[in-house]
């Protein structure tokens, strides 16, 4: 039975390019600082104290919306949204809403992924971060006290929320790839440090109750967190079980969703407008002025790639969808101007190496390759230095030593044995060590490459194939 | 030495500079005064005995060394309402949620004042969060009125009002949300203001309504309010809502045949002895070639709803944040979940507190919203529309500040309605953003009456021009009484 599948996503991404929180000018980094020491009188939400607009966290929402085909209004405002919760040091965050004629800083977007499909994204809002709780004792079940944070209170994030268009998890996966790599290319959020992006998910099967999933902390396991929820959902709708509208959280160790433990019914938020932040016109000028100091999007990259390196379609894809290696791409065109040969070497050869499933870090740590190698590598290949099963091997190994390729091939040359009388003395051995070999040479003419094989092996591979062959095959003659 | 409590800031900072007395002096006679006479009065909750000293001396090292930046207020006593952040010393509300709490930092207009060399002598008392008209409302008990300590002082700003008409200090900052800053200083006979929205900094004023609140001062008569003022206001990076403005206030009125309109609502509908004593001030204005007239405003009627329903939802959400986890008093969370832990320390919030944050709470809620609060918002749009109308009239309007006289202790505090009518003259100028003062136009049985005198947004100077021609052309009205 194939049932109905829809799915929508409040995905979360830090600005972490900005060197301020949202409304005040502690850092935004937090990370890895001693807990409650980033923090001053208004993101500790102090009896007084007021929120400062950081100016620049409206440009690059701006720029997000934009890259999403969203509509940018003329003015903007922030609104309460009003709740209590430990991490939350005023018990209301500062977001935005869509509300009688005031939106957020981003409306009615779309996003084109994988050729046909598409995406609509129904709005972009900038907002404060909460604070950290912090279960020294074991998870939120198992407690007994609870620690609170509050150095990353404040942080901005944009919250992106798409219409539940979705309907298939490994689609959701594609999707939050390119906004991984459009974030990435615009350049406001590093998604590699541990918790700048997370994604709520929000799923409901055959038009029935839509269950919100929380709690997953990497793109990389939204994929999973759905498929597990929709088998759920499935097979409680198989054996005629109600689904409830409730929100579940993602368990990590488990791979499964649970019910939230404290029932999280239909919170009324009592929304209204922060009385302390104007209502922010951001006039005729502030679009096109975004749009010219935007950086590439990598849409655009993909058609200059194709267009200018004359590469497939396909493969300036694969390099768009991670900035990284489009970037590690482009660093070796410039060394080497071969844009093909470098691109396969990447797309077919290089990216088997990558591991890309650590969120921390960059994709090429623990490889010791980079673009002058590749470059390197290509030309050898270009100039019919080495062959390409040669290259393959050499590929291998600079990947595990970081040698440049052409010193590699120089060493192997250097000390590779062309000496006739050296390889007759090798092939005198064999030819007494496989006797039997020998004999069966007679029948079967495949022995010689086996002995060669053994010639080889015997020289630690530096003996020149063709002369050893040559060697052998006369020797063979001989002794018949 | 003479009694110097009773000078005016102008003359202080002059006897100071001049080396009649020193600053020292002058201090050591307003702690004596207020420690004398506090206990009756109730109006300061903490008093900054060695801070106030050692600024003193301070000020008095400066002049004796020749020094040239001498501040424009150098000298003068200032006390500050208890909602208003002060570094090092206690900020209560008046409330046990915040009975220990310190802050770490000056409010901007404090900050402002300390630079002009004023002196902070303490905190003044308050109705919790500065909601109430009386200050009964306090954790600290009420204030008394220094005319009557049988009745009150007004509030939410008693304590800044009850001090100067007590000359426990000179000036003193309060602040004003739907009058609490004018009505205490009608009930107390002192000069009160409340700026133009934006003027001042709220960068360390506690919320209460964000959109409708100013800092703003009390003094004896306009020429403290005018000194206060041009050292506090102006634009603050701190407060995204101020203005751009320098302020220059000064002391001649300039401007001629200041044209007035008498609000007639708001004269009808106040006590007979307080609507005889505006028809006389609007007599007096006359005389002296003002163009005089009785004007209407309809949207007075619904100016009190509008107000108490976007007061009371901003106060629920800004009150929000008192959960004594980061800050607070003792209480320890041993065994409550946290949910439960909230619900236990926001018990202890006042009666007033609670109502407030309840039914703000309400009108913000969903399928409410715009039953409430929208519609609250349509109304103060409407009350602007109408006013800036009224304004291409006149220059002024006159009304009464409290449409009642000073009354006794549990009056009005059975019957929150009752209590909620009496700001029907001052929610006009929250509402609107424009600016308002009071100044002392007489008595009946004893009892204080203010004049309340209203001008266009940013048009304080008009404001204070028609107020120094009023004071100076009554200057038989009495300050402070006999204590």
């Amino acid at each position: 039975m194939v049932l109905a599948v829809n799915i929508g996503l409040e995905i979360h991404c830090q600005l972490t390019a900005l060197r301020s929180k949202l409304f005040c000018s502690c850092h935004s980094d937090y990370r890895g600082k001693k807990p409650n020491n980033n923090v001053c009188p208004i993101c500790s939400g102090l009896p007084g104290s007021l929120p400062l607009l950081n100016q620049r966290a409206i440009e690059l929402a701006g720029m997000v919306s934009l890259a999403l085909g969203c509509t940018v209004p003329d003015k903007i405002r922030f609104y309460r949204k009003n709740y209590f919760y430990p991490d939350l040091p005023k018990n209301f965050q500062l977001s935005q809403y869509n509300f009688y004629g005031i939106s957020s800083i981003g409306v009615d977007g779309k996003l084109d992924y994988t050729g046909s499909k598409k995406t609509f994204i129904r709005r972009v809002q900038l907002e404060e971060d909460p604070g950290r709780l912090i279960y020294e004792t074991g998870t939120s079940d198992t407690n007994f006290y609870t620690l609170i944070d509050y150095n990353r209170a404040g942080v901005a994030l944009i919250e992106i929320v798409t219409e539940p268009d979705f309907t298939d998890p490994r689609d959701v996966r594609i999707f939050l790839n390119k906004i991984s790599s459009i974030i990435e290319h615009l350049g406001i959020c590093d998604t590699k440090l541990e918790g700048s992006v997370r994604c709520d998910a929000n799923v409901s099967i055959e038009g029935k109750k839509k269950v919100e999933i929380k709690n997953v902390n990497s793109f990389k396991e939204v994929e999973k967190a759905l498929t597990y929820e929709i088998t759920r959902q499935k097979t409680m709708s198989i054996h005629d079980i109600e689904i409830k509208a409730e929100t579940r959280h993602w368990d990590d160790l488990r791979k499964i969703t649970k019910q939230a433990r404290t029932k999280e019914e239909e919170q009324d938020y009592r929304y209204f407008p922060e009385p302390d932040i104007p209502t922010i016109v951001l006039g005729n000028e502030f679009v096109s002025s975004l749009k010219v100091n935007m950086p590439e999007l990598p849409e655009e990259r993909k058609v200059r790639f194709v267009t200018d390196y004359k590469l497939s379609e396909h493969v300036a894809q694969v390099l768009i969808d991670n900035k990284e290696i489009s970037d590690f791409f482009e660093v070796s065109v410039k060394i080497y101007s071969s844009p093909k040969e470098i691109a396969n070497w990447i797309v077919t050869d290089l990216m088997g190496f990558i591991d890309d499933s650590e969120q921390k870090g960059s994709i090429f740590s623990g490889l010791k390759i980079e673009a002058k190698h590749v470059a390197d590598l290509a030309r050898l290949v270009d100039q019919n230095i080495i062959n390409r099963s040669t290259a393959k091997t050499i590929l291998k190994q600079i990947i595990k030593t970081g040698e440049m390729p052409s010193q590699l091939v120089a060493n192997i040359n250097a000390s590779k044995i062309d000496d006739a009388g050296v390889i007759a003395e090798a092939v005198e051995s064999i030819f007494v060590r496989e006797k039997s070999a020998v004999i069966d040479a007679k029948t079967n003419p495949n022995v010689a490459n086996f002995l060669l094989g053994k010639v080889m092996q015997l020289t630690k591979g530096k003996a020149d194939p063709k002369i050893a062959l040559n060697l052998i095959t006369t020797k063979l003659t001989e002794s018949n | 030495m003479a009694n110097l409590c009773h000078l005016d800031s102008r003359q202080i900072t002059l006897g100071i500079k001049n080396g009649d007395f020193s600053a020292e002096e002058y201090v050591s006679q307003i702690l004596e005064r207020i420690e004398k006479i506090d206990g009756k009065i109730n109006a300061f909750i903490t008093v900054d005995k060695e801070g106030a000293l050692e600024k003193a001396r301070l000020i008095d090292r400066k002049i004796r060394n020749g020094e040239q930046n001498i501040g424009p207020l150098a000298g003068v006593t200032v006390g500050i309402k208890d909602n208003i952040c002060t570094s090092g010393l206690k900020t209560t509300c008046a409330s046990k949620i915040l009975e220990d709490y310190v802050p770490p930092y000056d409010a901007t207009a404090v900050r402002r004042l300390k630079e002009s060399d004023a002196i902070i002598m303490g905190k003044l008392n308050l109705d919790e969060f500065a909601m109430g008209s009386t200050t009964e409302y306090s954790k600290n008990g009420p204030t008394h009125n220094p005319w009557n300590i049988d009745y009150v002082a007004g509030g939410s700003s008693g304590g800044s009002a009850a001090s100067v008409a007590a000359l426990e200090c000179a000036i003193s900052l309060g602040s004003d949300t739907g009058g609490s800053i004018r009505c205490p200083a009608s009930f107390c006979s002192v000069v009160g203001l409340k700026p133009t929205y934006g003027s001042v900094s709220r960068y360390g004023l506690v919320s209460y309504a964000n959109s409708l609140e100013q800092i703003g001062p009390i003094g004896k008569t306009v020429s403290d309010v005018v000194m206060v003022m041009n050292a506090i206001a102006g634009k603050d990076n701190r407060d995204h809502t101020t203005l751009e403005l320098v302020p220059k206030y000064t002391l001649n009125p300039t401007k001629k045949n200041i044209r007035v309109g008498l609000v007639k609502e708001l004269v009808e509908g106040a006590e007979p002895e307080i609507s005889k004593c505006i028809y006389s001030a609007m007599d007096l204005f006359s005389s002296l070639d003002f163009k005089c007239e009785e004007t209407s405003m309809n949207s007075i009627e619904y100016s009190l709803s509008s107000y108490y329903t976007i007061a009371m939802a901003e106060a629920s959400s800004n009150l929000a944040r008192y959960d004594n986890i980061r800050y607070g008093f003792d209480l320890s969370p041993d065994g409550y979940e946290w949910n439960m832990y909230f619900s236990k320390v926001r018990s202890n919030f006042g009666q007033e507190v609670k109502r407030r944050i309840i039914i703000g709470s309400y009108v913000l809620s969903a399928g409410y919203y715009g039953k409430y609060y929208l519609k609250a918002q349509k109304v103060r749009s409407l009350l602007k529309r109408e006013l800036k109308s009224l304004f291409e009239k006149y220059d002024i309007l006159i009304a009464p500040t409290m449409p009642l006289l000073p009354f006794k202790f549990g009056d009005k505090i059975e019957d929150p309605l009752k209590m909620y009518l009496i700001d029907i003259d001052t929610v006009i100028a929250n509402l609107s953003g424009i600016p308002a003062i009071t100044v002392p136009a007489g008595f009946s049985n004893d009892l204080p009456i203010g004049l309340q005198i209203m001008a266009n947004e940013l048009q304080e100077q008009t404001m204070l021009d028609a107020a120094l021609i009023f004071e100076s052309a009554t200057n038989n009205i009495q300050r402070s009484p006999d204590l």
